[in-house]
């Protein structure tokens, strides 16, 4: 894969989506507040793509993942499915049939694979699960369909009858992966896929996610915190900061010309594998702001170094500055941002 | 030469007796840990790191056991005392973890007792150790919160940890662990569930601390990016051995096994093009129950010889001055040195 893959047409289309957690006090559940774990996020993610979702914990990216397949009902905002054939999806306005329907199409793979799967079921039962539950094949032909997909995950298919404890961590993620792809969908949310893992079976399982999309045409959501997995990954990445995201762009582009001042600083917090390639660190003050009490204006503007007075008061518009690169920042266009730059 | 080591490590082996046969978790460690500099340990899940950390403190308790090897250890007097003979509940020991080598653990809101304040709790250690003064004992820990920079400190002394968010948390153990001054540091993966700015707030304040109050650090990790970052010298574990060591810039940049080669091109970086495919190691870990007697890579490596590496261990070599490494074929033109980032 290469970052300069042509995206094909519009497969999910998000705008202003919302998702408010009412904080509930008391005997009467009166509703005190609310966390703004996603709050009025656009983005939009195309046919054959990778779209990255990076940002520090508490910061709504799996709240984003879950709200695009209605695994968590948002409470506000579009989300529009574009299927292979056939006419667009109204994804928030579906009925439990039409639900069901789509999750055909859109599945998730999450980040724990030891708490993802049943330990009271044999890997040929997980993974048959969503093939009986939709009513695709029965009998011997259902037997083949997951041998197929244990082998296009690479598990031995001799392996079919045993539990998910006799299986490592890569292997069970593996496993997690084969019981997306069951269904054929088109799209696939990966929460933090690897980041339960060791490095050199992370590697794996990154590669076995490229190959997969390129050979099965997916797209991904794929959520990660680590940067330098997501760069690997992705073609576009959106990066988000306390239920918003704050800019969105080309991989190579969001690297290495960041422009927003969150971006800069969590590049630079990165450690480096190279002792020789010494960034200039930024380190942020503080810590990531509560969602349920966001500050004023631009929500990154207590710990921003360029912040100035209007930050405190006007929140960011979501813009395009150049083509294909999103940013919410009321001084883009004033600072010089540093990125990280590419070597090789 | 002896006295430039503050820690010396020979032929640590510590195993555990199961029921299943004997896990031999450490297995032959040697390593020393010079005064003031920061020894990076790197490995991934299940090699030893943690094992070995607690080995040192000897908190190592039945099934596992020390069965070889010498810890000598410098105390602050100047004495040498081989840890690894100490009596793990005896007043030496008792009186050197804590005080002389002290530690942080991954998980610090786990870490953290959730009944008693962070002040109570860091106040146990000082009352220990160093006074008896209720009043200035207070003082102390007051001085430690305020330096590992937890915003106000005399109010934060009577908070719990749920009250804190786990950057916090990590300062609040970091405070601990360094209230009696402590000569070694050990910090087992202290940044591993933090998030990436904490993550380089915590990593600049462990290093201006060593600076500031001269320790060695003991810093145990499974993130490269991390120990590039703070480490003078990196040993290499894998499956309870060290199969290399030497100094940061050489294990990064000509690192001579094959298990330190293959885990450098696994993981993706920064200044890399998007794309692009991983050399991943095929397999996984084998777990070090009854291992056989052979290099412990040899299952997935590419240019393990048969007849030779799965035979007999490689014992750990000194290729060049300070680059030691465990494997037959090191020496060999096999081997194929790192690219080398432009």
């Amino acid at each position: 894969m290469t970052s300069s893959t042509q995206p094909g047409s519009l497969l999910i289309q998000v705008e202003h989506l919302q998702k408010y957690f009412p904080i509930e006090k008391g005997l009467l559940k009166s509703v005190v507040g609310h966390v703004r774990a996603v709050d009025d996020v656009t983005l939009s993610v195309y046919r054959n793509e990778t779209l990255g979702l990076v940002g520090e914990s508490g910061s709504g990216k799996t709240t984003l993942g879950r709200c695009l397949l209605r695994a968590i009902e948002p409470t506000g905002g579009t989300v529009t499915f574009h299927p292979r054939n056939g006419a667009p999806i109204d994804v928030l306005a579906l009925d439990k049939p039409g639900l069901k329907a789509l999750r055909r199409q859109v599945q998730l793979v999450f980040q724990n694979p030891y708490s993802a799967l049943d330990p009271r079921k044999t890997v040929l039962q997980i993974v048959s699960e969503p093939l009986i539950l939709h009513n695709v094949v029965r009998g011997d032909a259902l037997i083949a369909r997951v041998k197929e997909l244990l082998d296009l995950v690479g598990l031995e298919v001799k392996h079919m009858n045993r539990y998910p404890h006799a299986f490592s961590g890569g292997q069970r993620q593996r496993i997690g992966i084969a019981r997306a792809l069951a269904l054929n969908p088109e799209f696939i949310v990966a929460d933090e896929p690897v980041s339960a893992l060791d490095v050199s079976i992370q590697a794996q399982i990154l590669n076995l996610l490229q190959d997969l999309r390129r050979e099965l045409n997916l797209s991904f959501l794929f959520i990660a915190h680590g940067l330098n997995v997501i760069k690997h990954v992705s073609n576009r990445v959106a990066v988000m900061y306390v239920g918003k995201v704050v800019e969105m762009a080309d991989v190579n582009d969001l690297f290495v010309h960041p422009r927003h001042p969150y971006t800069e600083a969590l590049l630079s917090a990165i450690p480096n594998p190279d002792p020789d390639l010494r960034m200039q660190r930024i380190i942020l003050p503080g810590e990531v702001a509560n969602p349920a009490n966001p500050p004023s204006g631009c929500h990154f503007h207590p710990r921003c170094r360029y912040a100035v007075e209007r930050c405190k008061q006007e929140v960011p518009t979501w813009e395009e500055k150049a083509p294909g690169h999103f940013v919410a920042c009321h001084r883009t266009d004033e600072i010089e941002l540093i990125g990280v730059p590419l070597v090789g | 030469m002896a006295d430039e080591y503050l820690l010396n490590v020979r032929n640590l082996r510590t195993y555990f007796h199961l029921d299943e046969g004997t896990l031999k978790a450490v297995d032959g460690v040697d390593f020393a840990i010079p005064k003031r500099k920061t020894l990076g340990m790197i490995g991934e899940s299940g090699c030893g790191k943690s094992v070995t950390a607690a080995s040192i403190m000897r908190t190592i308790l039945p099934p596992g056991q020390i069965v070889e090897g010498s810890l000598a250890f410098q105390r602050s007097s100047g004495e040498v005392v081989d840890l690894a003979t100490l009596d793990p509940f005896g007043s030496t020991i008792r009186a050197i973890r804590g005080q002389e080598i002290a530690m942080i653990f991954q998980d610090p809101t786990a870490s953290l007792s959730p009944v008693h304040t962070i002040g109570q709790q860091i106040m146990e250690m000082v009352l220990l150790h160093r006074t008896n003064n209720k009043k200035a004992a207070k003082e102390i820990v007051l001085d430690m919160l305020d330096r590992v920079g937890l915003p106000n400190p005399a109010q934060q002394f009577n908070a719990y940890p749920h009250q804190l968010s786990g950057g916090m948390c990590q300062r609040c153990m970091i405070a601990q662990a360094l209230s009696c001054n402590p000569s070694l540091l050990i910090a087992d993966e202290p940044t591993t569930a933090l998030d990436v700015t904490v993550q380089a707030q915590i990593i600049e304040l462990i290093r201006e601390l060593q600076d500031e109050l001269g320790m060695s650090v003991l810093y145990i990790t499974h993130d490269l990016g991390v120990i590039a970052e703070v480490a003078d010298m990196v040993a290499v574990m894998y499956l309870g051995r060290i199969v290399e060591y030497a100094d940061t810039r050489t294990i990064f940049k000509a690192p001579r096994h094959p298990y330190t080669q293959r885990l450098l091109k696994a993981i993706p970086t920064l200044t890399q093009q998007a794309g692009g495919y991983l050399e991943n190691i095929a397999g996984n870990v084998p777990v070090p129950l009854d291992p056989p007697a052979q290099c412990g890579f040899t299952s997935r490596c590419l240019i393990a010889e048969e007849g030779l590496c799965d035979r007999k261990v490689p014992p750990l070599e000194e290729i060049e001055p300070g680059h030691l490494v465990r494997c037959f074929l090191a020496d060999g033109a096999l081997t194929t040195p790192v690219q080398e980032a432009a």
